[in-house]
């Protein structure tokens, strides 16, 4: 029984990843009064790029080549080592929040060299807008993982997620507070609104976009299937903050190993994870992308309501 | 067998090693290829004596103090006091004076016939030699004796490339500022002099009840700001990025990896040894200084594109991440809670080692660059990859060591630093806690930055393509450079992996500051499987994590290169250029890379542009013909800090010179006064 | 935003239907090498596009632009534009090929990786259209490109131009394509 749940563990993230972004796609289609593209959009694109050819650019060399490898498995490491649907695993070895801030720098880091390896002005300037925005979301997103553990006592996700004690209303306020600032970073980190907008063909709006211009066929398909991962690991992060407030809390995970349990913990999470889907898609749909110069403002602003929240426990 | 080992005889044979290697280099200066070969031997076997010999006092615990006698002066006895802090650092100047002997055989090549190798080779001995006197001397007289070997020879291997004016005019920077601190050094120990009657470490150590409240404070912050300029605090580190970069690139390395740690090392004896117990408003101050150094160290990091200035801002960095470990471990001490500052204090030792690793790493990365490329300025670098691949691996690993990415040794050491201010914030009360907050809060944003500042170091210099003629000349650099790079980016791997094995070792020697004897529980546990700190707080396993990302990675490898499309072609073309050709002058520039940075934090960096439009026709300026854009950074120290005190007291010295009015009647008038007042004064 | 948010939900859906008498409008013509059928069922799900002006009247591209639309709506068929030839399947070619444009629609086509589909789409991109026989052209794009398929008309009508689409992927072939 438990090798089938671990199994469950390791493949969830990337099964259900294109489908998370499929579905943000098609609400925000809706919203543009267009049919848009079937939710299972993104699965068919995967397939189609794994099929075609590549053509590598003359001037790219071995990291060029390593670094989708890298980002997407990365992306599903961390995705394993986050509570998705059970409450009941302990990982003590890959579980810190510390650990998933930097592993998840990494792959943004080989994301970042390939994009200059090219040599083109666009990947370029593309790794120079990434990494600046990365290095002020680093941050914010430290700061409200650890309001959650100091409220837990805990800096590991497993036993944060497990924990047995119910929210006092003492730990509301500064929850709420590290849930708006977690989303801030979560939009920075997956590439969305206001900081990136994931649709666009203009290279001088790129930040993400821009550093995989040049890939094509399989390694392409890494890295943007390694991009929803890293929407969906995130979503995961987001929901379980979500969680504590919501009190879904003895409903929403499987205590205890069992087929019911299981199932029922899936299908809550699939819920969690549409609620924010959805509320990225309504986002997304009625801001404009920022300037680039006031992203910065953006993130402060992250990192002081995560600031606040921490200094209000107790 | 430990015993003769770590006993005092061996320890004299590791000095006379390196003594003989100093003497016989400069014999046979005549002769570059012997001097180069006959130091560096010494230098190799010199260090691997100092390995064995560390090592085994750490496992042993069998610490040494004694006492060498003939010293010609009653205040000066040659004492040595070799306990498990001095062992542990040590350990630290012999692992990296190593590998940068190794190194050097290939590197010093480069030199011959244009300076003297014999001298390099002498004064890199005596460096050694002094960096160890000062880590085990127990006389303050005798202390001061090895600092200044070890300053004096530095100061002549950083003006060593002196056809270069520059590389003259840092030396003197260099000079002047180590003296300012080791007039404050002195101030410190002839303070404790007055008060306690020694120059003794262990004798003030045992009589620090002696001193009044007043003047340990002032011995406080005389020891830090002496200390400081050693270890580059800001905003006394304005040599380091002059003299670092000056220097060759072996020593920049040992400068920068040894030598600015004795400056830790001995606030570590002071303020955590000797001086016990201490006012809690020293580890407020210590911590400060960490959260500015380290956030400033970057961001000016930031800005360079000289790559050794850049390495040299990345040492302020680190140094202020250790000065995180070290406040914090002074404020738990002073608020008697000793087992939290065991924990920060491990954090800062194993953050001393892991910097010495991967910095050196770096610098000789750097070194073996700027070998093939004659310049250090990063805009003319690119695509060094293709030409110099060893070199770009292990830089590779230097860069992901230092921005603390997992699995290397950074990493483990930034959460080790990172989970003491975490329960700095957990358990202190409101005040401190925000001051917590504010730590966290840095080193936070301190290892983003350091990512983005790696990532534009080596895109700028490895990949992309050649944006000047030189790139195409650059070759592999010979053997000696590469095992000597090649062992520091190994050590780096296998500290990050075997980091609970190391922390393990290391708790021994935190174990041996007294202050920290009584932990009641253990806060630290690491075992085979990784690091935890208490009450399961955290916990994080370097080992479990490599080998399921490796795993993660062969999995995807076969499956996506094995298993779908394996009839895919792959084809190489042209990058997508848009239709029109690339030259080297589209790709992105190392000052563009961080230009959004620079312009985000402006309020800090102060950056500023000048125009400079050279014009066809000066009187009717229609048709530019040259246009010049200079982006530059204030120099924000010298306008607001050292230009006011350097003007005060020239002010002050013209103020006095009027005492000397050149007229013989005046002088006689002042020896009047001067015999009145003494009369006065005895009776 | 919640003035927006009603605004949305009070607009009625306004797109076109696909019926499958409609599939006659489709008028392409298939030049060149026939594009095998394998590689035709790789694209019936997913379609990537990358538009290539090389030098046109901007006519086409206004057409195109429509396709996007809450009226055409291109992407419920899984098709879209890409921002790089990379990313590109097929390349949808406007516009007579000037000389200045001839070297950068043949990079472009070398850098779009294999299987790939050529469309000349628009009567100019077909055979030089309106600046037939001038000096600054070269006369339509299979002069620099050997083009799969042709969408004449000066420009087609973005109706034209998704069927013909369509049709190029068989699926209006295969099953009816019928929307509500």
């Amino acid at each position: 029984m438990t090798i089938i749940i671990l199994e469950i563990q390791i493949i969830l993230t990337p099964l259900v990843s294109p489908l998370c972004a499929g579905v943000i796609n098609k609400i925000k289609a809706r919203l543009q009064n267009r049919k848009g593209a079937s939710i299972f959009q993104p699965y068919r694109d995967l397939w189609k790029l794994l099929h075609k050819d590549e053509i590598i650019s003359r001037d790219a060399s071995w990291i060029f080549r390593i670094a989708p490898f890298i980002v997407f498995s990365i992306t599903l490491l961390i995705g394993a080592s986050i509570p998705l649907f059970t409450s009941f695993l302990t990982n003590t070895l890959t579980g810190d929040m510390l650990l998933i801030v930097y592993a998840l720098a990494i792959g943004t880091f080989f994301l970042a060299l390939g994009g200059l390896d090219i040599g083109s002005a666009f990947g370029g300037f593309g790794s120079s807008r990434e990494m600046t925005l990365s290095a002020l979301a680093e941050g914010g997103f430290i700061f409200s993982l650890l309001t959650i553990a100091l409220i837990n006592g805990t800096t590991n996700i497993f036993a944060i997620a497990n924990a047995d004690i119910f929210l006092h209303g003492k730990y509301l306020f500064p929850t709420l507070l590290a849930f708006g600032g977690f989303l801030v970073v979560l939009l920075a980190e997956t590439a969305r609104f206001p900081y990136d907008n994931p649709a666009t063909h203009l290279e001088l709006t790129m930040i993400h976009e821009a550093m995989i211009l040049e890939y094509s066929g399989k390694k392409l398909a890494l890295m943007e299937w390694a991009s929803f991962n890293k929407l969906l690991s995130f979503n995961k992060l987001f929901i379980f903050l979500a969680l504590w407030v919501n009190l879904f809390f003895p409903i929403g995970l499987a205590y205890t190993p069992g087929v019911i349990t299981i199932s029922m913990g899936i299908i809550i999470f699939m819920i969690k994870i549409f609620l924010g889907v959805l509320l990225i898609a309504l986002l997304e749909s009625s801001m404009a992308k920022f300037r680039f110069f006031r992203l910065p403002d953006l993130l402060l602003i992250s990192f002081i309501l995560n600031a606040i929240a921490i200094g209000l426990i107790r | 067998m430990l015993e003769i080992i770590t006993s005092p005889i061996s320890f004299f044979i590791l000095l006379s090693l390196f003594f003989v290697g100093a003497i016989g280099s400069l014999l046979l200066r005549k002769d570059d290829d012997s001097a180069n070969i006959w130091s560096n031997f010494f230098a190799i076997a010199g260090s691997l004596w100092g390995l064995l010999f560390s090592v085994a006092t750490i496992i042993s615990e069998h610490t040494a103090a004694f006492l060498v006698n003939g010293s010609p002066f009653p205040l000066l006895s040659f004492s040595f006091n070799i306990d498990l802090l001095s062992a542990f650092f040590i350990f630290i100047i012999s692992l990296i004076a190593l590998f940068c002997s190794i190194y050097a055989v290939g590197y010093v090549r480069h030199y011959y016939q244009k300076y003297n190798i014999g001298a390099l080779g002498f004064f890199y001995n005596f460096f050694i030699l002094g960096i160890l006197l000062v880590l085990t001397a127990s006389n303050g007289i005798f202390f001061l004796i090895g600092w200044e070997i070890m300053s004096v020879a530095s100061f002549f291997m950083v003006i060593y490339d002196r056809d270069d004016q520059e590389n003259v005019k840092a030396g003197f920077l260099y000079l002047v500022m180590t003296y300012i601190g080791t007039a404050f050094i002195v101030v410190a120990f002839l303070l404790l002099y007055k008060f306690i009657g020694s120059f003794d470490f262990v004798t003030i150590k045992s009589g620090v009840a002696l001193l009044p409240i007043g003047a340990k404070n002032i011995i406080f912050l005389a020891a830090l700001i002496g200390f400081g300029v050693k270890a580059g605090i800001i905003p006394l580190h304005i040599w380091l990025p002059a003299a670092h970069p000056a220097a060759p690139s072996h020593i920049s390395a040992l400068m920068s990896g040894v030598m600015i740690k004795t400056g830790i090392f001995m606030m570590m004896r002071l303020f955590l040894d000797i001086l016990q117990p201490i006012p809690i408003w020293w580890g407020i101050v210590v911590l400060i200084i960490g959260i500015i150094s380290s956030l400033l160290g970057v961001l000016y990091a930031l800005t360079e594109h000289d790559i050794k200035r850049l390495l040299a801002y990345h040492s302020i960095e680190n140094i202020g991440i250790i000065l995180l470990g070290l406040g914090s471990a002074l404020i738990f001490s002073s608020l008697s809670m000793p087992a939290l500052a065991f924990l920060s204090l491990v954090a800062a030792l194993f953050h001393t080692l892991n910097h010495a690793i991967f910095k050196s790493l770096l610098f000789l990365g750097a070194g073996s660059v700027i070998n093939q490329m004659h310049t250090r300025n990063m805009e003319e670098y690119g695509g060094l990859i293709k030409y110099m691949p060893q070199t770009a691996f292990f830089f590779l690993i230097g860069s992901m060591a230092i921005s603390a990415l997992p699995p290397f040794n950074g990493f483990f050491s930034e959460w080790l630093t990172f989970q003491s201010l975490f329960q700095g914030i957990a358990i202190l009360d409101s005040s401190m806690r925000w001051l917590f907050i504010l730590a966290v809060g840095a080193l936070a944003f301190t290892g983003g930055l350091a990512l983005a500042c790696f990532v534009k170091a080596f895109g700028s210099i490895f990949l992309a393509r050649p944006r000047s003629t030189e790139v195409t000349h650059a070759k592999e650099s010979p053997r000696s450079m590469l095992i000597g790079m090649g062992a520091l980016a190994m050590l780096s791997f296998l500290f990050g992996i075997f980091s609970s094995q190391t922390v393990s070792l290391l708790e021994k020697i935190g174990r041996s500051f007294d202050v920290l004897q009584k932990i009641p529980e253990t806060i630290l546990v690491s075992n085979s499987q990784g690091l935890m700190i208490e009450n399961s707080f955290s916990s994080v396993s370097g080992l479990t994590f490599l080998l399921s990302l490796v795993g993660a990675l062969i999995v995807v490898a076969i499956i996506i290169d094995l298993i779908i499309n394996r009839s895919q072609k792959i084809k190489i073309g042209a990058t997508w250029d848009c239709g029109t050709d690339l030259n080297p002058r589209m790709e992105i520039t190392s000052t563009g890379f961080a230009r959004s940075i620079v312009v985000i934090f402006k309020g800090i960096l102060k950056p500023s542009i000048q125009h400079t439009i050279d014009y066809s026709d000066s009187e009717s300026r229609y048709l530019p013909r040259t246009r010049t854009v200079s982006l530059g950074v204030g120099d924000v120290y010298k306008s607001y800090f050292y230009q006011p005190i350097l003007t005060m007291i020239t002010s002050l010295s013209m103020r006095v010179k009027n005492i000397q009015s050149g007229n013989t009647n005046i002088y006689v008038l002042y020896i009047l006064i001067a015999l009145l007042v003494s009369l006065f004064s005895i009776l | 935003m919640f003035k927006l948010f009603l605004k949305i939900f009070k607009t009625p859906s306004n797109i076109i239907p696909l019926q499958n008498k409609d599939s006659d409008q489709a008028g392409i013509v298939a030049v060149g090498k026939k594009i095998e059928n394998k590689v035709k069922k790789l694209f019936r799900g997913s379609l990537t596009i990358r538009q290539i002006d090389a030098g046109s009247d901007n006519a086409c591209e206004q057409e195109l632009v429509a396709l996007s639309n809450s009226f055409y709506d291109i992407e419920r068929f899984g098709i879209h534009f890409v921002a790089s030839p990379r990313h590109a399947d097929m390349l949808l070619v406007t516009g007579p090929v000037t000389r200045n444009m001839a070297e950068a629609v043949k990079r472009a086509y070398e850098a779009t990786p294999e299987p790939k589909i050529v469309v000349a789409v628009g009567d100019d991109a077909i055979d030089g259209g309106i600046f037939k026989d001038s000096y600054a052209v070269l006369g339509g794009v299979d002069s620099v490109l050997s083009v799969n398929y042709q969408i004449p008309g000066n420009p087609p009508t973005p109706k034209k131009i998704l069927f013909s689409l369509l049709n190029i992927l068989e699926n209006l072939d295969k099953k009816p394509v019928i929307l509500k």
